[in-house]
């Protein structure tokens, strides 16, 4: 196998791996604050102790996201050098930025965050936790930010230099603010939003089904069934289609891959499902009539350029694409359905409750819409083949040139071994802390102890060795 | 306009020290661990004792790695395609190291716990040797070519210059862990660990002599550097003293100034490679012609230029919110439901 091949697989598998985590724990992010809020305004226990519960599993995924995210920042550079290189220039103050601002807000108050149920007043740990879920989104958006240059490169140019051509920056503005960026960003965010409400969701039911502190159950499908309802029509009526018109009028090519139109022509279906054939350049299977030109041009007889209209060597894997896309697409549906319908049977006199198959099908939605968020990475990804920088850089140019096969194959397997462990043991960690359920109440004595202003945590003493620990455990009270 | 790269060589290595310094009591608290704790409650309390930081800790590796990236493209990419099988090595013990810590005290069991405190030490030791010897074969040199590239098989790194330099950093972190514990434990374990650190110290002065002694031999450029820029022997000899300060401190039981010794060591240390180095980044073993510079492999002025303002605004929020947070978790270590 060649070298070029070995460095994508590696790539591949890690970035899919690293992916399962950020949407998680930016989706669980906007949980925690809404569960702080009604925390700070009502002052019931029960907000803090799902507070206390969900933070110690958004702690356990930050920790999975943290760890695989180094080996992407390193992979840059010790698999696509030639990449980090010619890009250098232009992320530079792209990772700067993210750097400074995203992982050290996270990074930092992270510990307070996770700490909080015991240190912390409501007001100061919902401060905590609303600092690290920014941070967590910034980075997001910084790394959107640079793979949307990467989709649509603006703001730069490109010099011959002694090691190669490079890009340069000429504009930060138009670095940041390329074409595809912020339909781009709005899609990833909703789409981890998504994700979380999902995650509560889904562990609120398995409690209901089980019989298990059923109270806490209906809260919490109570704040994320709602959530994930809205959220899910949004997606695929606007941010959804808006990143879709980002594709269309930036990468025509990639449009045409992700629906198999290999003709240029007016009315173009859209499919639901179907089979693209590369070989024959066909596409059969069910589809809508014209609805992608609607989509693409918002005009039902609007034309949408096919495939041939670009050169063979300029083209993504259509099959691939297609399939990815799709699946994508026919989940953000399904998610549609199960909202409305779940709310319509909440709606129907708390039906909800009672329907053991509905609230198995809200179980499966935390891995239907990670299959989701996948689907839709790799639609990005892959449908920008065989481009490593959209029209500039190929990927088959980008690799380090210098590393083995005998170094990769090491690598790939190293990889293979060590995420199978990891995702064993987050498996098993997630298990056993959803089987433990939410801590009893905190009391209200205890809460109203903690410090919950700044000069409160300043002028709280530490532990010494004299004090008994009790006094220390709440914070030197008199 | 050369001031811009040099800034960032220099934001550079002050965001090295600062991952030496502030990993580095972590990595050092996981060397010691099983020398110092015995019994699984002792064990607890040193992994508390970094349990809310270290997280943040790490962060500031990705952020060197971020930076070095940004500012150095051409140095970011030699060095780590070069280094490709010691970086999968780093990478391999530093996930090692997140799982032992988070996973720990996740089960009573004493094998489960046993195991993973195994590799809590173990990848803590690993994590401190790469790093060292990877920086022992920066300043020896390494083989670039006229595009910038190069490749060092993970054999060929461990020469015996560079293995000095991992076993001084093994030394170093040892002792600045163990002067970092001094304030966060207490009763019999705080004895254990003072008595310790004489002995930590020793080895560590000596070692760091040898390594200063035997870098001016490997690298005779950097002879005529210190010689051109006389002043800077200040950096380690200020380092060598700034160790006996910290010693004579914890003596004092004045914990936090010992700490911060230690500390000013790491970072004095650091500033005599690079001011030895400077400007050049990575030396060339083939032609000293493709050495990669501050002036030649950095980012155009522009994008350091966007890159110098981001730092200015965010660098005061960063250290302010740090050293709130090191304030707020201040004091020593008591165990409780949220601990690891």
């Amino acid at each position: 196998m060649s070298a070029e091949i070995l460095h994508r697989i590696q790539f591949a598998l890690t970035i899919s791996f690293h992916f399962v985590f950020p949407p998680m724990s930016i989706g669980l992010g906007l949980i925690l604050i809404i569960l702080g809020v009604k925390s700070v305004r009502t002052g019931d226990p029960k907000w803090r102790q799902l507070s206390m519960f969900w933070v110690k599993i958004y702690g356990l995924v930050f920790a999975m996201g943290i760890a695989t995210g180094i080996v992407q920042e390193f992979q840059f550079g010790t698999n696509w050098s030639v990449f980090s290189r010619y890009v250098g220039n232009v992320f530079g103050s792209l990772l700067a930025a993210e750097g400074i601002f995203a992982f050290m807000l996270e990074g930092g108050f992270l510990g307070l965050m996770l700490f909080g149920g015991s240190k912390l007043g409501n007001r100061l740990w919902l401060f905590a936790t609303t600092m690290v879920v920014t941070g967590a989104m910034f980075s997001a958006t910084w790394i959107v930010m640079a793979n949307s240059w990467m989709q649509s490169p603006a703001g730069s140019e490109v010099r011959d230099t002694a090691q190669g051509a490079q890009a340069f920056m000429t504009d930060f503005a138009d670095v940041v603010f390329t074409p595809t960026f912020i339909p781009r960003i709005l899609h990833v965010l909703v789409a981890s939003w998504i994700v979380g409400a999902a995650f509560v969701m889904s562990v609120g039911a398995f409690y209901l089904l089980k019989g298990r502190h059923e109270d806490l159950a209906r809260t919490m499908i109570r704040v994320s069934l709602p959530l994930f309802a809205v959220l899910s029509v949004l997606q695929v009526f606007v941010f959804g289609s808006n990143a879709a018109v980002a594709v269309t009028e930036n990468q025509p090519q990639k449009l045409a891959a992700m629906e198999g139109l290999y003709e240029t022509r007016d009315c173009a279906p859209m499919f639901i499902v179907g089979w693209s054939d590369e070989e024959t350049r066909e596409t059969t299977g069910l589809s809508v009539p014209c609805l992608l030109s609607f989509l693409a041009t918002q005009d039902f007889q609007g034309q949408v350029d096919g495939l041939e209209q670009f050169p063979t060597d300029e083209w993504a894997p259509v099959n691939l694409t297609f399939q990815v896309y799709h699946l994508m697409i026919d989940l953000g549906v399904l998610f549609m359905a199960i909202g409305a319908f779940a709310l319509a049977m909440w709606a129907w006199k708390g039906r909800l409750w009672d329907m053991r198959w509905l609230l198995w099908v809200l179980v499966s939605t935390i891995v239907l819409t990670h299959i989701a968020t996948q689907a839709g990475w790799w639609t990005a990804e892959i449908g920008r083949q065989p481009w490593i920088v959209w029209e500039q850089l190929r990927t088959a140019d980008a690799y380090s040139p210098m590393v083995g096969t005998g170094n990769l194959v090491f690598s790939i397997v190293m990889f293979v071994l060590l995420y199978g462990l990891l995702f064993a043991l987050f498996l098993f960690l997630l298990n056993r802390k959803i089987q433990d359920g939410p801590p009893p109440p905190p009391s209200e004595e205890d809460t109203s102890s903690l410090p919950d202003s700044f000069a409160e945590v300043f002028a709280r003493r530490p532990h010494r060795a004299s004090q008994d620990s009790t006094t220390a455990a709440t914070g030197g009270e008199k | 306009m050369s001031w811009l790269a040099t800034t960032w060589f220099v934001l550079f290595v002050v965001i090295v020290a600062g991952y030496v310094i502030l990993d580095g009591f972590d990595l050092g608290v996981g060397m010691l661990s099983p020398f110092v704790a015995r019994s699984d409650h002792d064990r607890r309390v040193l992994l508390n004792s970094i349990g809310p930081v270290w997280d943040g800790n790490e962060v500031w590796l990705v952020l060197a790695g971020g930076a070095l990236f940004a500012a150095f493209p051409l140095v970011y990419a030699a060095l780590f395609s070069g280094f490709y099988s010691a970086m999968m090595l780093v990478l391999l013990v530093l996930i090692l190291r997140t799982v032992a810590i988070e996973f720990r005290s996740k089960r009573h069991s004493q094998r489960w716990r046993n195991t993973w405190d195994w590799f809590f030490f173990a990848s803590s030791l690993g994590i401190t040797l790469l790093l060292g010897v990877a920086l022992g074969n920066v300043v020896r040199g390494v083989a670039i070519d006229e595009a910038g590239n190069m490749t060092v098989d993970l054999v060929e790194l461990l020469n015996p210059y560079s293995l000095l330099i991992g076993i001084t950093a093994v030394a170093m972190l040892c002792l600045h862990g163990a002067i970092f514990l001094t304030q966060k434990v207490e009763g019999e374990l705080l004895a254990k660990v003072k008595r310790l650190i004489p002995r930590l110290g020793v080895t560590f002065f000596v070692l760091a002599t040898a390594a200063v002694l035997a870098t001016l031999q490997v690298d005779s450029e950097m002879v005529d550097t210190f010689r051109d820029r006389p002043w800077t022997v200040v950096f380690p000899i200020g380092a060598l003293l700034s160790t006996l300060v910290a010693w004579r401190l914890v003596e004092a039981t004045w914990y936090l100034a010992g700490f911060l010794a230690s500390a000013t060591t790491i970072a004095l240390l650091l500033a005599s490679v690079a001011a030895g180095l400077y400007p050049v980044m990575l030396p060339s073993s083939i032609d000293r012609a493709y050495d990669l510079t501050v002036h030649n492999a950095a980012s155009a002025d522009n994008t350091l230029q966007v890159m110098f303002v981001i730092a200015l605004i965010g660098m005061p929020f960063v250290l302010l919110y740090t050293a709130g947070i090191y304030y707020f978790f201040r004091g020593k270590v008591e165990i409780d439901q949220d601990s690891y």
